[in-house]
């Protein structure tokens, strides 16, 4: 079996604060391969994007307590100093976010800024920065980047800014790129074109990918594997046809409801699950899930479910029997779809 | 599944129904200036362009399109938020386009809005119950001493906890807040509610429950709802009809089960083969249309047909009567006009894509 590019065990990242301890990530373990698209999917606050940014080191010690390991090829990131991180990110791992609003600096010109990430790791000189910088924004579809690139951010329209986010985060050619909600903020036309894009540069670049998004209908054509996370921990893992057509969860179930899908007929009520996602510092005993999920028993109020194997692959953290949850997506989740 | 009319969408074909809310040819330019001293007039942006278009009552009219693409201003100017540049607006068959001080204030009691952003659509600085019972005090409709159990019933109405009157926004999460803005479109009990992207700030899970509210609160209240968003599955999901604009016009109408399975229209066709399908086995079958590059600028719109530039189809079409790879210039000279397809069907294309274009498979 090849070795795995990320394997995190038993991360945790707590927050300190006035109020209490957050738990925004609660003992999540998985692993990537070269080459995998890996789909993290769950609610605002179940610490998807927490243990990302953990992974990146954009969250260090001094911010939070972070236990457990992230090797990257053969590396603990959490214990590695400072300046040896700072090598791996960018170089190693490029990260897109959510907001491309925020997220490109207002005041420099796009190309001087895709450059400046480039300078940062190469000993080459600025004008063959700057052409490698105009070249990666040829590659991510830009057209005529020799002049977009003397641009400044404003002149971008939302879907170009992302693009130009994406030739920074793989201008180096990293080995992993994190999407954080990378379309979040976008129309569907250009949500469209953003995936195939990230598709299409995984294959030219042979990188892994991690798609972070709260939307399970988005994340369905472009991944291999995806984790559903709540409240700060991995409730299902699984190939993606595993998550769609025989799913194990009831909060995976839920989120499958919930979707608006525009292949179901018109007089179809949504089921959306009730309630609001636990605060991070009471999370509930037992199955965080348990005081919103429909299927609740005594064993889930006091016992904390194992992400556990349902065949080699899959596995989901859930107290119900496996013939039980057979039914129960067969006769309640299935016929909806 | 055969295209038929279904009953739900029976208001807007039944005969001597008078239209609640009735466009005629509205325009929304907005003028652009330049200089410091001497304002020069240099253009306009053309965010509304000649949109006629009926809302019955009862019913859900979903308005699709890109950002840009006009549908917040069209919004904006049914409320009177803006003035139109022309064209007239139709309130229960009466001409609200230019009313203004006292007549438009009583108009605006029958319609109220919801807005995008639960963060920016409330005043931090207000607590719930003040920003509900704002509607109450700005247009008497009841005693001022009614006003806060009036306030707690719609709360309650709306899945609030009456007891949290006194709390401010940044105690509620997003989902709560957008429930908030609802009561506070519900209050003076309005004939029309225009709905700019509920939900599109939201997350999965909680999309569903206001979707579904907003559904119970219309059957309840019989409401009619004028939404807008930029997802078809949400849109096509809460509408009777659905509009598809594009660049200031409207493209396409028909029934949201029509247009799933036969949009005739080539940027609906592009609109629905980029819409997220939660099934990895009927996304990969559905055929893509892509779309390139973004909107072109409504300061200077296209010529003809307003997608030309964009228009795989009108490229096709040109190809194969031998015209070269260029937009057909048909396309690019003459400007479609909307017209009948599959009955309750319109849509404004030279060439309309054939049945099944998309979804090739049966839904069923």
């Amino acid at each position: 079996m090849p070795e795995p590019l990320l394997d995190v065990r038993d991360l945790r990242v707590h927050f300190p604060t006035d109020d209490g301890l957050v738990k925004a990530v609660d003992g999540v373990t998985f692993s990537i391969m070269p080459g995998e698209t890996l789909g993290v999917v769950g609610e605002s606050g179940s610490g998807k994007s927490v243990s990302f940014l953990t992974v990146m080191g954009l969250i260090t010690a001094r911010q939070a307590q972070i236990q457990g390991e992230v090797i990257f090829e053969g590396v603990d990131l959490v214990k590695l100093p400072k300046d040896e991180m700072r090598d791996v990110r960018g170089l190693k791992i490029g990260m897109v976010f959510q907001d491309p609003m925020t997220s490109l600096h207002p005041f420099y010109k796009v190309g001087d800024q895709i450059a400046e990430a480039i300078l940062a790791h190469r000993k080459i000189g600025k004008k063959e920065a700057m052409d490698q910088a105009i070249d990666m924004l040829a590659r991510v579809g830009i057209p005529r980047p020799d002049e977009r690139a003397r641009q400044y951010p404003h002149e971008f329209s939302g879907g170009m800014r992302q693009r130009a986010m994406i030739a920074m985060a793989v201008s180096l050619n990293p080995d992993l790129l994190i999407a954080d909600e990378p379309t979040t903020a976008l129309d569907v036309t250009v949500q469209a074109q953003i995936l195939d894009l990230i598709d299409r540069l995984k294959q030219e670049f042979n990188a892994a990918v991690v798609i972070i998004t709260h939307d399970l209908g988005v994340v369905a054509e472009h991944c291999d594997n995806i984790q559903v996370m709540y409240a700060g921990r991995a409730v299902e893992y699984g190939y993606a046809r595993d998550i769609y057509y025989d799913a194990d969860h009831p909060y995976t179930w839920g989120l499958l409801q919930s979707i608006a899908r525009v292949d179901a007929p018109r007089t179809e009520r949504l089921k959306p699950i009730k309630g609001l996602p636990p605060s991070l510092i009471f999370v509930p005993p037992g199955c965080p899930f348990h005081p919103r999920c429909p299927y609740v028993f005594d064993r889930c109020r006091t016992e904390v479910p194992q992400l556990l194997p349902v065949d080699g692959h899959h596995a989901s953290a859930c107290h119900l029997s496996l013939e039980d949850k057979e039914r129960i997506f067969k006769e309640e989740v299935m016929v909806h779809q | 599944m055969s295209v038929t009319v279904s009953e739900r969408q029976a208001p807007s074909e039944r005969q001597g129904v008078q239209p609640l809310v009735k466009l005629v040819g509205v325009k929304k330019y907005f003028p652009i200036s330049r200089g410091i001293i001497f304002q020069k007039h240099v253009g306009d942006v053309h965010a509304v362009d000649g949109v006629d278009l009926e809302v019955y009552p009862g019913e859900t009219l979903g308005l699709v399109g890109e950002t840009g693409c006009g549908k917040s201003t069209l919004a904006r100017v049914t409320m009177r938020l803006f003035d139109a540049t022309g064209g007239s607006i139709f309130f229960e068959g009466r001409d609200i386009t230019k009313l203004r001080g006292k007549d438009l204030r009583l108009i605006r009691r029958d319609m109220q809005m919801i807005f995008q952003d639960p963060y920016a659509s409330l005043n931090p600085r207000k607590t719930v119950g003040t920003i509900i019972g704002a509607p109450y005090r700005l247009h008497k409709t009841i005693p001022r001493s009614k006003i806060k159990s009036e306030v707690q019933q719609l709360m309650e109405l709306v899945g609030l906890n009456p007891e949290h009157y006194n709390r401010y926004p940044h105690e509620f999460s997003g989902g709560q807040r957008q429930r908030i803005g609802v009561a506070r479109a519900l209050a003076l009990r309005p004939k029309l509610i225009v709905c700019d992207e509920p939900v599109s700030a939201l997350d999965v899970s909680i999309q569903a429950q206001i979707l579904n509210l907003l559904e119970d609160l219309q059957q309840e209240f019989n409401l009619t709802y004028l939404f807008i968003a930029h997802d078809l599955s949400v849109v096509k999901h809460v509408s009777d009809r659905v509009a598809v604009m594009y660049l200031g016009k409207i493209v396409e109408m028909a029934s949201g089960d029509t247009l799933y399975m036969n949009p005739k229209h080539p940027y609906s066709g592009a609109l629905l083969s980029a819409v997220p399908i939660a099934d990895p086995d009927l996304a990969a079958q559905r055929k893509r249309i892509i779309l390139e590059g973004d909107v072109p600028s409504p300061i200077d719109p296209p010529s003809g047909c307003r997608f030309h530039p964009r228009c795989p189809q009108s490229r096709a079409m040109s190809l194969a009567q031998g015209l070269g790879d260029q937009p057909h210039p048909r396309c690019t000279k003459e400007e479609p006009e909307l017209t009948p397809q599959h009955p309750g069907q319109v849509a404004a294309c030279h060439f309309p894509l054939p049945d099944r274009a998309v979804i090739a498979v049966d839904a069923g």
